[in-house]
C-alpha cells in the first residue's frame, strides 16, 4: 500500500497514528463532461455513505452543458473525501485519480499526491484525444508520470466486451464505462453494488436493456478488480464506518438542505410557502426541488426574470404567505431595489443566495465567498438586513428554519448565503426529527389596533415589528408603498422627524434582532488564546480540520464560525478581543475582515483565496503556523 | 366557468372609496378625472373594500392606491405585475387592480406587462398613457411621437413610440380597451374589464397639463369628437361622425378603410359589425393609424381563456391529491441506512 492510500499526512507531527488501514480516503473520477462523472461520483458517494464511513464530496464541473469531447475545458470532476473518522472537507489533495481521457488527466494530475494511484483508460488515449488535451506524447509512455502509481487498461474495450450481448450501438455501450469504472471503485473498496443495481433498475424502468447493459459493466468492472492478475497498486481497502451517534442517516446537498428547511420553516410558522425564482447557477435547483412538493402548502413560481421573482414573492408575503426568493450574485444584484422595498413596507422575505465566482457573470459553477458586502450593505439608502451563513450542507436546514423565523418574528427580508459548493455538496445527514423545532407561529392583525378603531400598520411590538395584516380582512385597508411614511400610520409622510424616526425604527429593529439570537461559540477550542480563526459559511470544514491539526501540534489555535453574520451575536466583540491573534479566512478579497474591523475595532487579518475553490486544509494550516511562528 | 366563486357583492358609495389623504396630482390632471371614475365604478360593481387591491409600479399615475379606501400596495417601478401575480397566487379571492403608465409599464416594467398578459392573471391593468415622463419632469417616454421635444431630446425624439394596446394584443392579451380620462364612458369601459375573467387591458389616455398638454385634443376635445373618436359596441356597426361614416374591410388588401354612409344604410356602404371575440379584427382596429381614421374605444378584444392562478391552483391541487404533507417522511425518503447504538 506503501504512499497509497496513507491516512491524512500528520506523520510529521512526530505522534502519528499509522494504522495498517487508512482513515480516509480521496477519490477523484474526472473525465469528459459527457462521460458521467457526475453521475458515477454521485452514486459513489451513496454507496460510501451505506458503508458507514462520512463523507465530504466536491463536485466541480464545467459551465458548458456539452463542452467539445475531450478538450480540456470540457473536463468534469467529482471529488469525494471518505473515512472512518470525522470529515468535513471534500480533501486537499486526491489519493486516488480515476481519468478517463488525456484532457482528465492534464487537468487533475497536478492534483494528485505524490505517489497516489492514477487509473486511465488507454482506450481514450489515442491521437486526436492527446491533441486535444495538448500533450505531443502519451503521458503514459513518456515517464512524466513517474512520482505517481499508474494503472492503465483499456476500460472502453473492456466496457465494450462486457456489455457485447446486449447489442448496443458503438456509442450507447460506450456510456457504459462510468459504470465500469464504478465497479472497480465499488470492488477497490470492499462496497456492495446491490443498492447501485437496484438504482440501475429503477433509473432505467422504461429500457430494461440499458439498465441490463450498465450493471453487466458495473459487475464486470468490479470483477476486473477481483480477478485481474494485476501486479502493483490495485488493492482492496476496507474503511471501517465512523462512529456516529445513533439514528437515521440519509445523504443531503445544500440545496435539498435548503428546500426541507424552507418548507420546515412556513410549517414552523404555520404558513403556506410561494417561492419565486428564476433559473440560475448554481441556485436553480431550490426550485427544482420545492417544485415538488405542492403537497406541503408550496406554490413555486419560475418568474419571467430575476425582479420579478423576488416581486411575486414579496406581493405573495402581502398576501399572507412565506414569500422566498432565490438566486446567485448576478441575480441578487437584480433584486435589489426589491429587498429595499420589504425592507420599507416591513414585509417578511428570505432571500436565499448560493453564491458563485463573481464579479459579473464570474464563474457560474465554481464557489466564492464574495457577496458578502452584497448581502450586508448592498442596497441603497439605510436599509438593513439580517444575514445568516450556513457553513455546510446539513446545516443548511437550520439555517434556512433560522430565516424564516427571523422573517416572520421580525417582520423583514432575511437573507440565506450559501455557495455554490454548499449547494452542489453531499454529506450524510442524520435526519433530524421536525417536532425537535419549536414552533413559531403567525399571527395576523385581524382587528383595529389604533384609537377610534383606526389601522395603524406600523405600530410596532416589544421585537420592533410591525402588524402583518391580510389584504381581505375586513375593516383594515391600508396602503404601504416605497415611499418614507409615518410612523404610526404608515401614511406618506417625508417629515424630517418622520424619516429620522422610521430610519432609526428600522435600524434598531435588525439590531435588535442580536439579542434574539445564540451567543457566539467557539467552534473548536477555548475562549481567549493566541489566534482565533474566525471563518463563515462553507470555509467551515476546511478551517475546523486545520485547527484540529494544528492544535494536536500544540498550537494554540481556537475555532470560531460564525452563523449570524448581521446582526452579529452580542458577545462576538468580547470573545474577539480575548485572543493575541485574529485571522479570517474567506473565498473573497477580506469582506468579513473588515465587517469585523468596523464593528469591534480588532486588528483582524485576512487570509484570502478567490480561485474558485474551496481552501484545502494545508493553506489554513500553513497560515497557522505562520501566524504563530 | 373555470374561475373561483365571485366574490360577495357590497353595498358601497363613492364615498366609501375616498381616503383621508390629499390628493398630490397637479391641478387640472386627467388622473383625478380617472380616480373618480375608478370610484364611481366600484360601487356599481359591488366591488368589497376589504377585498379589493390596487397595486402601482411608480410614477404619476402609481400613487393611485394611496387614494382609494381599499388595500394597496405602491412597489417599485414597473414591476407592478409582478407583485400582483405573487398577490393572486397567494389569495385569488382578492380583486386586484394594477395601475401604470406609458413610462411605469410599456418601458422599464414592459417585459412584466407581456408576462402577465401571456399568462393571463385575472386582474385589471389600468395603463394611463399621456405620452411623458410627468413625475421626472418631462422627459419624452416610449409612446411620445417622433419629434417630441423634451428635456432629453431638445432637438425632437427620433424614435418610433410604441403602442400599449397592440403591444397588449401581441402578448396574448385576451380583453383590450381604450378609453380617455374624461370620458363619461370610462365607468363603462372599467366594468367591463373587471367583468373579464383573466387579464383586462385598459389604455387610458390622460392629459399631463403640465408636460404634454393636450395631445389627445384631436379626437377628445369637442371639435375633433365626432370624426375622432369610433366607440365600439359588441353587435354593433363600427360607425362614426354620427352614423354618417364607418370602417369597412378593404378584402383585396386585407386593411380597413373608411367608408360614407348615406341615409344610415350601412350595409349598403359594406360597414362591418364589431365583433369583440374576433382577434384578427381586433389587430386591425388596434394598429388603426389615428389621423387617417378615428380613434378605436371602448372594447376592442373580449374573449376570456382560463386564468393563470386557476391553472396553478388546479396543478397544485391534482399534484398534491392523495399525498400528505409528512415533512418527517419526508427528510427521510431515499436511500437512509441507521447506525444503531451498538455500532456507535
Amino acid at each position: 500500500m506503501a504512499t497509497v492510500l496513507e491516512s491524512e499526512p500528520e506523520g510529521h507531527t512526530g505522534g502519528s497514528d499509522h494504522s495498517p488501514a487508512p482513515d480516509a480516503v480521496v477519490v477523484r473520477f474526472a473525465g469528459d463532461s459527457g462521460d458521467g462523472m457526475q453521475l458515477t461520483g454521485g452514486q459513489f458517494t451513496l454507496s460510501t455513505a451505506l458503508a458507514g464511513n462520512d463523507l465530504a464530496t466536491f463536485p466541480d464541473f464545467p459551465a458548458e452543458i456539452r463542452a467539445p469531447q475531450g478538450t480540456l475545458f470540457g473536463v468534469s470532476a467529482f471529488q469525494i473525501n471518505f473515512g472512518s473518522t470525522e470529515i468535513d472537507t471534500a480533501g486537499d489533495a486526491p489519493d486516488v485519480l480515476v481519468a478517463m481521457n488525456p484532457a482528465a488527466l492534464k487537468t487533475n494530475v497536478g492534483a494528485l499526491k505524490a505517489g497516489g494511484l492514477i487509473i486511465a483508460d488507454t482506450g481514450e488515449f489515442n491521437k486526436r484525444n492527446l491533441e486535444k488535451a495538448k500533450y505531443d506524447v502519451s503521458p503514459l509512455e513518456d515517464g512524466s508520470l513517474e512520482k505517481w502509481q499508474v494503472l492503465a487498461f483499456d476500460i472502453s474495450a473492456l466496457t465494450l466486451e462486457a456489455v457485447k450481448p446486449f447489442g448496443l450501438g458503438n456509442k450507447e455501450a460506450l456510456r457504459c464505462k462510468n459504470m465500469w469504472t464504478l465497479g472497480l471503485a465499488l470492488w477497490m473498496f470492499d462496497r456492495d453494488r446491490q443498492p447501485l443495481i437496484d438504482w440501475l433498475k429503477g433509473k432505467f424502468a422504461k429500457a430494461p436493456v440499458l439498465a441490463d447493459a450498465n450493471i453487466a459493466a458495473l459487475n464486470a468492472g468490479h470483477a476486473y478488480g477481483e480477478t485481474a492478475e494485476l501486479a502493483g497498486p490495485l488493492k482492496q481497502y476496507h474503511l471501517a464506518p465512523v462512529e456516529s451517534e445513533p439514528g437515521l442517516y440519509r445523504t443531503v446537498t445544500g440545496a435539498e438542505a435548503v428546500s426541507y428547511g424552507l418548507v420546515a420553516g412556513a410549517q414552523l410558522a404555520g404558513l403556506d410557502l410561494f417561492f419565486g425564482g428564476y433559473p440560475i447557477t448554481p441556485a436553480s435547483a431550490i426550485l427544482h426541488n420545492l417544485a415538488r412538493l405542492k403537497e406541503f402548502g408550496v406554490t413555486t413560481f419560475q418568474a419571467e426574470d430575476e425582479i420579478a421573482a423576488i416581486a411575486a414573492a414579496i406581493g405573495a408575503s402581502f398576501g399572507g404567505q412565506l414569500g422566498v426568493t432565490s438566486s446567485s450574485g448576478p441575480g441578487i444584484a437584480l433584486k435589489g431595489e426589491a429587498m429595499g422595498l420589504a425592507i420599507m413596507t416591513e414585509l417578511p422575505l428570505v432571500i436565499v443566495n448560493s453564491q458563485r465566482g463573481g464579479p459579473s457573470t464570474g464563474l457560474p459553477t465554481k464557489t466564492e465567498q464574495s457577496d458578502l458586502y452584497q448581502a450586508v450593505y448592498g442596497r441603497n439608502g439605510d436599509a438593513p438586513m439580517p444575514v445568516i451563513a450556513a457553513r455546510s450542507p446539513s446545516d443548511a436546514f437550520e439555517c434556512a428554519i433560522e430565516a424564516c423565523r427571523l422573517a416572520v418574528q421580525y417582520m423583514t427580508p432575511v437573507m440565506l448565503l450559501t455557495d455554490g459548493y454548499i449547494a452542489n455538496a453531499a454529506e450524510p445527514w442524520k435526519v433530524p426529527d421536525p417536532a425537535g423545532f419549536e414552533p413559531f407561529p403567525v399571527t395576523f392583525l385581524e382587528e383595529p389596533n389604533g384609537p377610534d378603531g383606526k389601522v395603524l400598520p406600523y405600530a410596532r411590538d416589544e421585537k420592533g415589528a410591525r402588524p402583518w395584516i391580510k389584504p381581505g380582512t375586513p375593516g383594515l385597508m391600508h396602503r404601504i408603498g416605497g415611499i418614507e411614511k409615518n410612523p404610526g400610520t404608515g401614511n406618506i409622510d417625508y417629515a424630517p422627524a418622520s424619516h429620522q424616526a422610521m430610519t432609526n425604527a428600522r435600524k434598531d429593529k435588525v439590531d435588535g434582532i442580536a439579542a434574539g439570537i445564540p451567543a457566539q461559540e467557539v467552534t473548536l477550542g477555548e475562549a481567549g488564546g493566541k489566534l482565533a480563526l474566525v471563518g463563515w459559511g462553507s470555509t467551515y470544514g476546511p478551517i475546523h480540520q486545520a485547527v484540529r491539526r494544528a492544535r494536536r501540534k500544540g498550537y494554540d489555535v481556537s475555532h470560531i464560525h460564525v452563523r449570524h453574520v448581521w446582526p452579529l451575536p452580542e458577545n462576538l466583540g468580547e470573545l474577539l478581543k480575548s485572543y493575541d491573534q485574529v485571522l479570517v479566512p474567506e473565498m473573497n478579497t477580506g469582506q468579513f475582515k473588515t465587517v469585523l474591523r468596523d464593528q469591534y475595532l480588532v486588528d483582524a487579518k485576512p487570509l484570502n483565496k478567490t480561485s474558485g475553490q474551496p481552501f484545502t486544509i494545508a493553506e489554513i494550516e500553513a497560515a497557522i503556523a505562520a501566524a504563530l511562528a | 366557468m373555470n374561475d373561483m366563486t365571485p366574490i360577495a357583492k357590497v353595498q358601497t358609495t363613492l364615498k366609501d372609496w375616498e381616503t383621508d389623504q390629499e390628493v398630490r396630482w397637479c391641478p387640472g390632471c386627467g388622473d383625478y378625472a380617472i380616480l373618480k371614475a375608478v370610484q364611481r365604478t366600484l360601487p356599481e360593481i359591488g366591488a368589497d373594500p376589504a377585498k379589493t387591491v390596487f397595486v402601482s409600479g411608480i410614477g404619476c399615475s402609481s400613487r393611485f392606491p394611496y387614494y382609494v379606501e381599499s388595500y394597496g400596495f405602491h412597489t417599485i417601478h414597473g414591476r407592478a405585475p409582478a407583485f400582483a401575480t405573487g398577490l393572486k397566487l397567494a389569495n385569488p379571492e382578492l380583486d386586484v387592480w394594477l395601475v401604470t403608465g406609458d413610462g411605469d409599464g410599456m418601458s422599464i416594467g414592459g417585459n412584466h406587462t407581456m408576462h402577465v398578459l401571456r399568462r393571463n392573471l385575472n386582474t385589471q391593468i389600468l395603463l394611463f398613457n399621456n405620452e411623458i415622463y410627468g413625475l421626472t419632469k418631462g422627459q419624452y417616454s416610449p409612446t411620445s411621437r417622433p419629434g417630441t421635444v423634451s428635456p432629453t431630446t431638445p432637438l425632437g425624439s427620433v424614435d418610433r413610440p410604441a403602442s400599449p394596446c397592440a403591444f397588449a394584443l401581441g402578448a396574448g392579451g385576451r380583453f383590450i380597451a381604450r378609453a380617455y380620462d374624461v370620458s363619461k364612458e370610462l365607468p363603462s369601459v372599467l366594468k367591463a374589464a373587471h367583468a373579464h375573467q383573466g387579464a383586462a387591458f385598459v389604455e387610458i389616455f390622460q392629459n399631463c397639463i403640465v408636460y404634454n398638454k393636450d395631445v389627445f385634443a384631436d379626437f377628445t376635445e369637442k371639435a375633433g369628437a365626432a370624426m375622432g373618436q369610433l366607440w365600439l359596441k359588441h353587435g354593433e356597426p363600427m360607425l362614426f361622425n354620427k352614423g354618417t361614416k364607418g370602417i369597412a374591410l378593404d378584402t383585396e388588401t386585407l386593411a380597413l378603410k373608411v367608408v360614407d354612409v348615406v341615409d344610415g344604410d350601412w350595409q349598403a356602404a359594406g360597414v362591418r359589425v364589431h365583433d369583440e371575440k374576433n382577434r384578427a379584427l381586433a389587430h386591425l382596429l388596434v394598429e388603426m393609424p389615428f389621423g387617417p381614421f378615428p380613434m378605436a374605444l371602448g372594447v376592442i378584444y373580449d374573449d376570456p381563456r382560463p386564468t393563470f392562478e386557476a391553472a396553478v391552483i388546479e396543478e397544485r391541487t391534482r399534484a398534491a391529491a392523495g399525498k400528505t404533507a409528512n415533512l418527517a417522511k419526508l427528510l427521510s425518503k431515499g436511500q437512509t441506512w441507521t447506525v444503531s447504538a451498538d455500532q456507535a
